[in-house]
């Protein structure tokens, strides 16, 4: 039981970092453009993607860094040629915008790598175990992923906290036009978070890629998650998504990992009760939570968990 | 002509090309193409009385159709077994009824607010819903669906609905009812509330509408449209599966919504049938469509928010006025650099997902445009790429001219 709890808290946190450095560019650019961004996961399906063929013809690590940096400058061009210009026609079109890129993105990872996963390996520097707990393995590469979560965590929080950037970044969430009027570019400063964003996010896909299965439905099936992300803390605030990102990590992890169902708990009752659904594991209804936290929270507290601001 | 009589007599020619167009396209995949075009001008319009009148973008739309399909194919089923004299074309009732009912229920949670925070609460209602789809197996059908058969049902008039002729026909009956209604709707002070709740809440609320109660009816309504919509699906394919509920669907009615034109009525009737009409026809062509799809789409945002309708609607008065040719010459200027740049495209994609995926066991040889071509050389991907950038360069040439040619017919029209 210890080793499950253990395991599981690990794995979950883990995930949940993984979550927040998607979702971390994710609120910034929501609530500095006020941009909820469809693509977002699909950069981090483009990182994955990035990181597999600079890997296998350079190696990992120059892929590391460059996959990362590529996928930030296509973000940035993306913003600059795409979102720039659809930001006069209002929200709702910039919304439809990323959602209409999320899906070409998609598209155009099918039409050049298959839609079948492809095969983006642990590099063999990092292929070895890290310790051994209750006989239990625990893999170098998951310690690494986590250690590089961190670290850009707390990059992040240098940049924010301690720079000049960050200040102005800190002031154009709130006051965008005073920022202006103080002479500072801010559409340049928009460009700039989300390039960064999107390199966040490819690094996530870097990282994650050999790890999880890197194939063309990834962006998808991450994508509404990283939205519950962001709802659950609270939309624009960082802390908050660093709250819900552990949170959904941890739920998700244990919710597979607890293997029981309402029979397992009351008994046969259960059935005569609920019928079918008596019978239905935690582990089935895992990715079902984070939608059901979203709508709860949506419904009871519309600003999130740590957020001060309804969209 | 007053504007009453020409809609009166727009509804009149709507109804006759529905009756007369599988007599004109009588072949098995016309009729089974229309069919299916039926039934997504209902879901299309039934999305746009949320997006285009109320101002609510929603993620989720296809829980209502979906869950509309799956009652109806169920009806069906049960009708059939206890042998009700009830004829198919009372099926689509029960989706109506169906839709109404989860719109009812999930409206009163999601239509609270507008804006981002309603676009997020249908998102996540829509991955709940199509996640319990997997989960709840005697409802849904697990992966199979659930099946039905029309023809086991009391027969309407001596009709049976096996021919796929006589389904459309059903379908084409359903349609025309459903746009009336939904058209009179607009018309109604409800349909006009509607389009003041979108447009200043707030002014709505000091008139003393609820804004909410407002919304609400709407999501239930348009809900109700969906339903049908998805009760006709059911009748049509004779199956349901947990596809038609998920994201891909929802996805898929916005995007014909959008690409149609959400600011006029008969727009997303327009996405409707061009994008079924392409998604059948392309689908046989290229891997691609999709692709396809989701850059027409993003052209629509980006450069005709209005989508084809708006567009369509400039050219109104011009057309009017008789001054339509004086933009032809323009027209067909940029028509030589856009073809340009779409073939051009449409090479560099097909030869690059020829040579990354295909190439290493079909070979580099391929077919594009009925021509033969070999993507490995390099004269093919040179003229492609002379193509596409040397249209895009065009394009920009002839922009200003056609910029030129729009102020000066407006102007003239305005002079006139």
């Amino acid at each position: 039981m210890l080793q499950l709890i253990l395991f599981s808290t690990l794995n979950g946190v883990l995930y949940g970092m993984l979550l927040f450095m998607m979702a971390s560019g994710l609120t910034l650019i929501f609530s500095m453009m006020g941009v909820l961004n469809f693509a977002h996961a699909s950069f981090y399906m483009i990182g994955a993607y990035f990181g597999f063929e600079i890997s296998r013809r350079i190696g990992f690590w120059p892929g590391f860094i460059i996959a990362p940096l590529l996928v930030g400058v296509v973000g940035a061009l993306i913003e600059r040629y795409g979102l720039r210009r659809v930001h006069k026609f209002g929200h709702v079109a910039e919304l439809l915008f990323t959602f209409g890129l999320a899906f070409v993105i998609e598209e155009l990872v099918n039409m050049f790598w298959g839609k079948l996963p492809v095969d983006y390996q642990v590099p063999p520097s990092l292929d070895f175990v890290a310790f051994t707990l209750f006989d239990t393995t625990y893999p170098a590469y998951r310690m690494f992923m986590l250690a590089t979560a961190i670290a850009m965590f707390a990059f992040l929080i240098i940049v924010l906290k301690r720079t000049r950037v960050g200040l102005i970044i800190q002031a154009a969430l709130t006051h965008p036009n005073m920022v202006a009027m103080l002479g500072h570019d801010v559409p340049t400063v928009f460009m700039m978070v989300f390039g960064v964003g999107a390199a966040l996010a490819g690094l996530a896909g870097v990282i994650a890629g050999p790890a999880l299965v890197t194939q063309p439905s990834m962006a998808a099936l991450l994508g509404p998650i990283l939205f519950v992300v962001i709802v659950v803390g609270g939309l624009g605030s960082l802390g908050g998504a660093f709250a819900a990102s552990l949170l959904i990590g941890l739920v998700q992890t244990f919710a597979v990992a607890i293997n029981g169902s309402l029979v397992d708990l009351i008994g046969p009752t259960a059935n005569t009760i609920f019928g079918e659904l008596g019978n239905v594991t935690l582990a089935q209804i895992a990715p079902l939570l984070p939608y059901l936290m979203l709508v709860l929270v949506l419904i009871f507290k519309p600003t999130g968990l740590f957020g001060n601001r309804e969209t | 002509m007053s504007q009453s009589l020409r809609t009166f007599l727009g509804f009149v020619l709507f109804a006759a090309a529905l009756a007369v167009a599988p007599l004109v396209f009588s072949s098995g995949l016309a009729i089974t193409m229309m069919s299916l075009m039926g039934v997504m001008v209902i879901f299309a319009l039934s999305y746009n009385m949320l997006l285009g009148q109320t101002g609510l973008l929603s993620f989720g739309h296809a829980v209502y159709y979906g869950l509309g399909g799956f009652c109806a194919a169920h009806a069906m089923n049960y009708i059939a077994r206890n042998k009700f004299g009830v004829p198919l074309p009372a099926i689509p009732l029960v989706g109506a009824a169906a839709g109404l009912f989860f719109g009812a229920i999930f409206g009163v949670v999601s239509t609270r607010r507008a804006g981002t925070v309603f676009s997020m609460i249908s998102l996540g209602i829509g991955e709940l819903v199509a996640a319990l789809a997997g989960i709840q197996r005697s409802f849904f059908g697990g992966e199979d669906g659930i099946a039905t058969n029309r023809v086991k049902l009391a027969p309407f008039f001596g009709y049976k609905f096996g021919p796929q002729v006589q389904v459309y026909y059903l379908i084409a009956a359903w349609c025309l009812i459903c746009v009336v209604l939904m058209y009179a709707l607009t018309r109604t002070p409800f349909g006009r509330m509607c389009n003041a709740v979108r447009d200043n809440p707030e002014r709505a609320e000091f008139v003393g509408y609820s804004t909410q109660r407002v919304r609400f009816q709407a999501f239930m309504l348009s809900a109700m449209f969906a339903g049908v919509a998805g009760a006709l699906a059911a009748i049509n394919f004779e199956l349901m599966n947990s596809q038609a509920i998920g994201a891909g669907t929802s996805g898929q009615v916005l995007l014909m919504t959008f690409v149609g034109g959400i600011g006029h009525f008969f727009g997303p009737i327009i996405g409707a049938v061009l994008i079924t009409f392409l998604q059948i026809s392309l689908s046989d062509i290229t891997k691609a469509w999709m692709l396809y799809f989701g850059l027409l789409f993003i052209l629509v945002v980006m450069f005709a928010p209005g989508g084809i309708a708006g567009w369509l609607s400039l050219h109104t008065p011009l057309l009017r006025g008789g001054r339509i040719l004086n933009l032809a010459p323009s027209y067909a200027l940029a028509a030589i650099p856009l073809a340009a740049v779409v073939v051009g495209g449409i090479a560099l994609v097909e030869m690059a997902h020829h040579m990354l995926v295909e190439a290493a066991s079909d070979g580099s040889k391929m077919h594009l445009f009925k021509i033969a071509i070999d993507g490995a050389s390099p004269v093919a991907w040179i003229v492609a790429l002379a193509l596409f950038f040397g249209g895009a360069f065009g394009l920009k040439l002839v922009w200003p001219r056609i910029d030129d040619a729009w102020g000066e017919a407006q102007a003239t029209g305005e002079k006139a």
